[in-house]
């Protein structure tokens, strides 16, 4: 899924009613949006994170200290681990090590929904239909 | 909370540095394990540094554990340090490990290490300066700096890898590196051993894998659209308002161009082409096309300059090549010079003067610098040891004899430079030396010779460095080869040959010799000025007043930046020195380099048989131009740039602002009100004009065309969102407002003619002549946006300036030259073919590539057919014709036939 086709689903779950248009940047097609004040934003995980405040939702960021880290920790890997064009030995370790963390937990901070959740499913999305033997139902919100 | 750090670990520095956060607020335990321990119960490979959360929880992304310490110092999230740590996981991250990995396991330096990360720190470097503010996310220091100033620390921290032309990063991390929490880190991970610290921990890490491909990308950083003052914005329409009036007067050109006391003087040399190689598209934009966008830009400024060229024509590839064609060296000098000087006319480089070396001044002026030189004891006389192929019966210049580089192992270099690791060479040094014409080994004969005492004279040159250096506009790349040939330690140079063809050298016991190249072609820009007015010391010993740029590849850096200068502070006669060197990297053919020898490339005389226009070749070329990095020629990109950047985006505008003139107001410009709109558009067209101005006063050549093309982005968005051709047709006012859209979009037209003219100056000249732009108003750029076609002005006929390039068209040129290494190698194995020299390299077709060649030759047959039966324009007829005899010859070459002894090509 291309990032800006990402973003608007994103922008269409947060319940934004403006939909921003997105432009890309580089071979790697990275997104960038043009605010109408100040400066413009570039990269996936930044602009999602700026659309969650836009729409009031900070609570999908993380409450405490140590849920904002652990956001920002999984959405960190999303863009860089997950996004990175791997063989089939990575994205196998990838998926066992994510299960194994999932093992004991309903969502990524816990017990409470967050931005990582959404946007750590929108990346996997493409690799579940090849590995459809692992167990990552946990995660589906 | 505990936290798990490993002996030299990067990551360790950014979390060390955070740590300081919390102290007095959270108990924080540092644990030491080892680097291949597992701490993360849930994750397969081992990662450090880890943060064992009260919870159980494992932070073990060293951003998210700087992130949590800020956090609990009470510090707020916000999207501009969000921002900043997705970049440096995504992109810094990895160009960063590439380029430790390089330096600390496998020990390289310079360059190896320093490409990977260039083009990130100049992204800090821009960021930072154009900000304004002395961190990354604002006036204090936070988390994104942290996080940055960790990972780049152990590279940054050897100053040979931090560019002291990056002015804003170089005082953002001193600034950093000098706070205590910033430098306890520092001293607890690298222990006083710099990177080296690093190397347990970074030997047991797999290699990282190579960033993506960014080193040879085309796409340049883009810029951010800035945010405009009221003050901005006004200062814009006064400016606007003046109009015609501010132009200064026209400054007629004189001949001779001498410098004027109290004028900026520039004098602007191309590198020296060598005179019997036709030069392929890399030397033409390496060099003599660069130097004209600068020479014609610094007219635009009304600087007084003079641009300067010539072939230099003297040494043993000369004689060489003499020898093959049967001719006199001066013959084949006489022949190729005007082979140069055409394809540059075809290219329209500006020239003042375009000369050649092997002149009388040149001999005039090279003794006396050697005499000079001599009279002060910087000149050497020694015996050398010296290549000598009995079967040629002729002592080995360097470039005749290849071999196993002494430094690096590279198979085949050469015997004055080894391309692989750049390192010069004494050919006697080189292992398994071969004359390169016959393949014997060649043995040692002795001989005397004269050398250059550069050590003698390498305090001067430092002394001059130290003066020149700091605020001038020399690239990176110069800067770096300077300081590396530096450290290394100069060496005396051997400046004379045993040859004929070269300047004689003036001294008794040396009559059979002459000077090498090397010595005497730097002079050449000297002696062509000579032959151009006889004040050419008004030039070359006026320092103080002349600005002197001098373009080249990067290879010629250290003849340039070292070995002239030492000669010319040798002779004490206050010679003009470069002040600015401007050299760049290397253009490659598709994926592989250009080849005379394999036919692969274009060559600048191919350039013009193709029937894309100079001023798009220009264009393109500079559009790729390799400034700061490699860069490649690719035939697809250059149909897809003039597709989409002249066609659909420069071209579409110009030509729609001039025929909203033509047709709505009967091609008188109409009166403009502009409303506040149309002045935020005038200050950002303002903004990106002086934008082009500090890139093209600091020679970013390739970057400043951007900001053109940017220009006529807003001018079509402005256009396309205030729709004058519907507003046309409303009531008064609409037509009012349609008129002011129309009036400013055919003002930005007329403005962008003018940034265009350095780039593309038949394209510029024809937009003038169709706005018919008032003469100063073309000949000068100020840095202010004025109204140059104010309201009533008569504008000429409107035509389309650019052409659509066909897929079909691009593929049969991409055939034709070449289409890069993975038809070469499949080409080679294929034939194995004795002869080495090959000029017209054979491509094998397979059957289907033959019909598809076959299908055009007759349609091509039917078109000619066609328009002649029509009676068509000769030209026309012409240029058609030409096109079917190429495709017959491409495919007489698919069917391995013999070719028809060249009845088509002008060359022989």
């Amino acid at each position: 899924m291309a990032a800006a086709a990402e973003l608007a689903l994103l922008e269409k779950s947060l319940g934004l009613s403006k939909r921003n248009k997105y432009s890309a940047r580089g071979d790697r097609q990275i997104p960038v949006l043009q605010t109408n004040n100040g400066p413009s934003l570039t990269g996936l995980t930044t602009i999602a994170a700026h659309l969650v405040k836009q729409a009031n939702k900070e609570y999908l960021l993380g409450s405490t200290a140590e849920e904002k880290a652990i956001v920002q920790q999984w959405l960190e890997y999303r863009v860089t681990q997950v996004d990175k064009h791997s063989n089939k030995d990575d994205i196998r370790t990838l998926l066992k090590d994510l299960n194994a963390y999932l093992e004991d937990k309903v969502y990524l901070t816990g017990y409470n929904f967050t931005l990582a959740d959404i946007l750590l499913y929108y990346g996997l999305h493409r690799f579940i239909s090849i590995f459809i033997g692992v167990k990552l139902t946990t995660e589906l919100p | 909370m505990r936290l798990f750090v490993s002996e030299g670990a990067p990551g360790n520095l950014p979390v060390l540095a955070a740590a300081g956060r919390v102290r007095g607020r959270a108990e924080l335990l540092i644990s030491t394990v080892g680097p291949e321990e597992c701490m993360v119960p849930f994750l397969t490979r081992p990662k450090v540094p880890v943060l064992q959360l009260d919870s159980g929880n494992y932070l073990f992304s060293t951003s998210s554990i700087c992130r949590y310490f800020f956090l609990l110092s009470g510090w707020e999230q916000d999207d501009l340090t969000n921002q900043w740590l997705e970049w440096e996981a995504t992109e810094l991250q990895p160009a960063l490990s590439a380029a430790l990995y390089c330096l600390v396991v496998q020990g390289k330096k310079g360059e190896d290490v320093l490409g990977p990360v260039r083009r990130a720190l100049t992204h800090i470097d821009h960021s930072l300066s154009r900000q304004n503010c002395p961190f990354l996310a604002g006036e204090t220091e936070s988390l994104a700096d942290i996080v940055l100033w960790g990972a780049l620390y152990p590279l940054l921290q050897d100053p040979a890898y931090l560019p002291e032309e990056l002015g804003a990063l170089h005082s953002w991390f001193q600034t950093l590196s000098t706070q205590e929490p910033c430098q306890r880190a520092a001293e607890t991970v690298l222990k006083q051993q710099g990177v080296l610290a690093l190397r347990p921990y970074l030997q047991k890490q797999p290699q990282p894998s190579p960033p993506d491909e960014s080193a040879v990308t085309n796409e340049p950083e883009e810029e951010e659209l800035a945010t405009l003052s009221e003050e901005e914005i006004a200062m814009a329409v006064t400016a606007w308002e003046k109009g015609l009036e501010s132009l200064p007067p026209l400054r007629p050109r004189q001949n001779p161009v001498l410098p004027v006391a109290g004028e900026r003087n520039v004098l602007i040399t191309s590198a020296l082409p060598y005179v019997n190689n036709v030069p392929h598209l890399g030397n033409i934009i390496g060099c003599v096309l660069s130097a004209d966008v600068f020479a014609r830009y610094s007219r635009l400024r009304q600087w007084n300059t003079l641009y300067l060229c010539g072939t230099d024509e003297y040494g043993t590839a000369t004689e060489t090549k003499a020898m093959e064609e049967g001719l006199t060296p001066q013959e084949i000098c006489d022949k190729y010079h005007v082979i140069h000087a055409d394809i540059y006319r075809w290219f329209n480089i500006s020239f003042d003067i375009f000369g050649r070396t092997t002149t009388p001044q040149q001999t005039k002026i090279t003794q006396d610098i050697f005499q000079r030189l001599l009279t002060r004891g910087f000149v050497l006389r020694d015996t050398v040891e010296q290549l000598r192929c009995e079967h040629c019966a002729r002592f080995l210049a360097d470039r005749f004899v290849e071999g196993v580089c002494p430094f690096c192992g590279y198979e085949e270099a050469r015997g004055d430079q080894c391309d692989k690791c750049g390192k010069l060479i004494n050919a006697i040094e080189l292992k398994k030396p071969q004359c390169k014409v016959c393949r014997s080994c060649p043995v040692v004969k002795s001989s005397q010779h004269l050398f250059l005492d550069l050590p003698k004279l390498e305090k001067r040159l430092e002394e001059w460095l130290g003066k020149t250096l700091p605020g001038s506009d020399w690239t990176p790349n110069a800067r770096f080869i300077i300081r590396s040939w530096l450290r290394d330690g100069l060496k005396p140079r051997c400046i004379t040959r045993d040859l004929k063809w070269g300047t004689p050298v003036p001294l008794e016991g040396f009559e059979d010799k002459v000077f090498y190249v090397w010595f005497d072609a730097t002079i050449g820009y000297l002696s062509i000025t000579a032959n151009y007015t006889d004040q050419w010391e008004r030039w070359w010993k006026n320092p103080e007043q002349v600005d002197l740029y001098q373009f080249m590849a990067k290879d010629n850096v250290p003849f340039h930046g070292l070995v002239f200068p030492c000669s010319a502070l040798g002779t004490e006669d206050n010679y003009t020195l470069v002040s600015h060197l401007i050299a760049t990297e290397y253009l490659n053919y598709e994926d592989g380099k250009f080849s005379k020898s394999r036919g692969v490339g274009v060559f600048g005389d191919m350039a013009q048989d193709t029937g894309i226009p100079a001023d798009i070749w220009r264009f393109y070329l500079l559009y790729i131009r390799p400034e700061g990095q490699d860069s490649a020629f690719s035939w697809a990109d250059m149909l897809l740039k003039n597709n989409s950047e002249l066609l659909n985006n420069l071209g579409n505008f110009i030509n729609r602002a001039g025929m909203f003139v033509s047709k709505f107001f009967g091609g008188y410009v109409p009166e403009m009100v502009l409303t506040p709109d149309d002045q935020r558009l005038l200050a950002h067209v303002t903004l990106e004009l002086r934008h082009y101005h500090q890139l093209l006063e600091k020679v970013r050549i390739r970057d400043a065309l951007r900001s053109i093309l940017t220009i006529s982005r807003h001018g079509n968005q402005y256009i396309q969102v205030n729709e004058p051709w519907k507003r046309i047709k409303g009531n008064e006012a609409d037509r009012q407002r349609a008129g002011t859209v129309t009036g400013l979009a055919v003002n930005i037209a007329a403005l962008l003619s003018v940034m265009l003219q350095p780039y593309m100056p038949t394209v510029s000249t024809t937009i003038q002549d169709q706005l018919q732009l008032p003469r100063p108003a073309c000949s000068i750029l100020l840095t202010n946006f004025l109204c140059t076609l104010p309201a009533g002005h008569q504008i000429g006929t409107v035509s389309p300036l650019f052409q659509k390039l066909e897929n079909d068209q691009i593929e049969s040129l991409k055939q034709r030259f070449g289409g890069g290494q993975l038809e070469e190698s499949l080409e080679l194995k294929a034939k194995v073919s004795p002869k080495p020299e090959v000029v017209e390299t054979v491509t094998t077709a397979g059957p289907q590539q033959i019909q598809v060649l076959m299908d055009e030759v007759t349609k091509q047959g039917n078109t000619v057919r066609e328009l002649k039966a029509q009676k068509a324009d000769k030209n026309q007829i012409a240029a058609e014709v030409a096109k079917l005899l190429e495709l017959k010859k491409q495919l007489a070459l698919a069917e391995g036939k013999p070719l028809e002894t060249s009845k088509g090509k002008k060359k022989k």
